[in-house]
């Protein structure tokens, strides 16, 4: 999308977000999808990533949270007031952390239980039949109850299913989370592959190098709040980034006692 | 082979074993007996799989279920007594009443309740179950014995073998509709949101399946089959149950067979609900003629639950309730 201005298929503006009335687990975040990047969202545990995919998916009131202020705007509408269902419908899809397959379910029951808001049957065939072709695995254990499978089969089941749903941005939660490098290196190809065929993508990640080589922008959350933002580029080249997510920078020779405090350093200097 | 397997397998075959028995020594009490059990059993399946929706969609046992069986009964008795209405089409019209009074439940009452511990809202429905069978009193204060129906009295004969045509209607119309919840819930979308909704709520709403809905769905058929099960039961002249609060009894003992065949199963419910009807008649058949040290009559009532204890004690989720898919 050289040169042309990137019309964002997400706008997230000045969310906050309370849990139980009391904990205050988003400060005001904000960040763009442009229509057909990949966005990468880093932070560290309890950072408030799943909390934002939550926002933006509408499964927030399941959990007890509560956006109180800001907006999500999803392809022109207001998001936070469409509800599960409905932002579904409306083209988004989310592959929740820990994969969450139906487990009692076979590959195939997952895979079409994805296409549950969609009603062009013939579409949704030529869709199975495009998933079946990018994980061929799954095609072959398609009559398998879903929770046999191994964990990169999950994570392609979980993957596929939400590309049931035809979506125009898909939400990934850790796709990495668990999995041997060599699944990492294919879930990202798939990731690529996805984003190839037009879908936006919005992908969490913990494991930095693998998120920012192929993502357009990146974002870094930590404590509830956006730390720095920039290209996937620039952040890889970014000295704090390489200390704190790859391991690569100086203090990634350091002791690990420096790194410690070093890190709790930049954290609180970045609330106030 | 598990050893839970093999226990259960042994128990199996001493059992049929003692069928077999009984079918040679006087094929014609037999099977006079057997054909009253599956009809019986056909109600329980019923009662049953309205306990097992709501199981599945919202994780409690319901247990006005039961009130929700004995008042679909009396619907059905207003509509062809009180109105003079073709019995199907008051059953059909109980079988609406029903859905809509279980939705209303649902929306009104268990709705508030979530995130409620589990035992509050076990109570709640205890609670429905005690007004609908307050308000029956209060309605049908001089009802009949039985709802008015074409084979009062009458049986079929099938070889020797004499079979009360009430029974007969039981069996299929309890084949009927629970083959057709089966094909809804193993073949359509909506049965597969239904699945997809027992495992895991929150990853069902993320794939835009409304979650509310199923579960309005789910309470809405086990109104429906409240209504058939009560019907039938009610249909039944004395000296069987008859219409009446007995009704609650029968549906009770429902329970027992839904524990056997596991809480979470259509299958088991199906499975359960005929391994308790079946024994049920059995025992009021023979128990005096064999074990008469068990006292003249009343074990036919025991019997469910030693069945269910014995099911607990070999494998605790039930014959075919969700032992954990998950990988080893």
């Amino acid at each position: 999308m050289a040169g042309g201005v990137d019309r964002p298929i997400l706008v997230v503006s000045d969310v906050e977000v309370v849990y139980a009335d009391v904990i205050l687990a988003l400060r005001g975040v904000s960040l763009e999808v442009p229509e057909g990047a990949i966005v990468a969202l880093l932070g560290a545990n309890g950072a408030g990533k799943t909390t934002l995919l939550r926002a933006i998916s509408g499964l927030m009131r399941v959990h007890g949270g509560e956006v109180r202020r800001g907006s999500v705007t999803f392809a022109g509408q207001d998001a936070l007031r469409l509800g599960p269902v409905k932002t579904v419908r409306a083209g988004m899809a989310q592959v929740m952390e820990g994969r969450r397959i139906f487990a009692g379910l076979t590959v195939d029951e997952n895979l079409r239980s994805g296409a549950f808001t969609r009603k062009d049957k013939k579409a949704v065939a030529a869709d199975y039949e495009r998933i079946l072709e990018l994980f061929p695995r799954l095609a072959e254990r398609r009559k398998s109850a879903a929770g046999y499978l191994s964990g990169g089969e999950q994570q392609m089941v979980a993957i596929g299913r939400a590309l049931m749903a035809a979506p125009k941005l898909l939400l990934l939660d850790e796709p990495s989370l668990g999995l041997a490098p060599r699944i990492v290196e294919q879930i990202r190809d798939i990731i690529v592959a996805i984003n190839a065929g037009g879908t936006s993508v919005l992908l969490v990640e913990q494991n930095a190098t693998m998120a920012l080589s192929i993502a357009r922008l990146g974002y870094v959350l930590e404590n509830g709040a956006v730390v720095k933002q920039g290209t996937g580029a620039e952040l890889l080249a970014d000295a704090d980034i390489q200390e704190f997510y790859l391991g690569t920078g100086e203090a990634g020779r350091a002791s690990f006692r420096g790194l410690k405090e070093q890190y709790r350093a930049a954290r609180t200097g970045s609330v106030s | 082979m598990k050893r839970d397997d093999m226990v259960l397998t042994a128990v199996g075959v001493v059992i049929l074993g003692i069928l077999v028995y009984l079918a040679f020594d006087g094929p014609q009490k037999f099977f006079t007996l057997f054909a009253a059990g599956v009809a019986l059993g056909a109600v329980y399946a019923l009662v049953c799989l309205g306990f097992v929706v709501i199981y599945r969609a919202t994780g409690i046992v319901n247990f006005a279920q039961v009130g929700m069986v004995v008042f679909g009964a009396f619907v059905t008795y207003n509509a062809v007594n009180t109105w003079g209405w073709n019995y199907w089409l008051s059953m059909l019209f109980a079988a609406a009443v029903l859905a809509v009074i279980g939705i209303g439940f649902e929306r009104f009452a268990l709705r508030r309740m979530t995130g409620k511990p589990v035992f509050s809202i076990i109570l709640l429905t205890i609670g429905l179950y005690l007004l609908l069978q307050s308000l029956i009193g209060a309605i049908w204060t001089n009802a009949k014995d039985t709802i008015p129906n074409p084979w009062i009295g009458k049986t079929v004969s099938i070889g020797s073998v004499n079979v009360l045509q009430v029974d007969v209607v039981t069996m299929i119309l309890g084949a009927v509709v629970l083959a057709a919840f089966f094909v809804l819930f193993r073949y359509t979308k909506v049965g597969l949101g239904m699945r997809a909704t027992a495992i895991d709520q929150e990853a069902a709403l993320a794939q835009g399946i409304s979650v509310p809905a199923i579960v309005a769905l789910s309470w809405a058929i086990a109104g429906v089959v409240a209504v058939i099960a009560g019907t039938m039961l009610g249909s039944n002249a004395t000296p069987k149950v008859g219409l009446g609060l007995g009704i609650a009894a029968v549906a009770l003992q429902a329970l027992p067979a839904m524990v056997i065949g596991g809480l979470d199963s259509p299958v088991g419910a199906v499975v359960g609900g005929l391994i308790v009807g079946v024994s049920y008649e059995m025992a009021v058949g023979y128990q005096t003629q064999y074990i008469p040290s068990l006292g003249s009559n009343g074990f036919a009532d025991v019997l469910p639950y030693l069945l269910m204890v014995l099911v607990l004690l070999i494998r605790p989720s039930g014959l075919f309730g969700a032992r954990e898919v998950q990988r080893v």
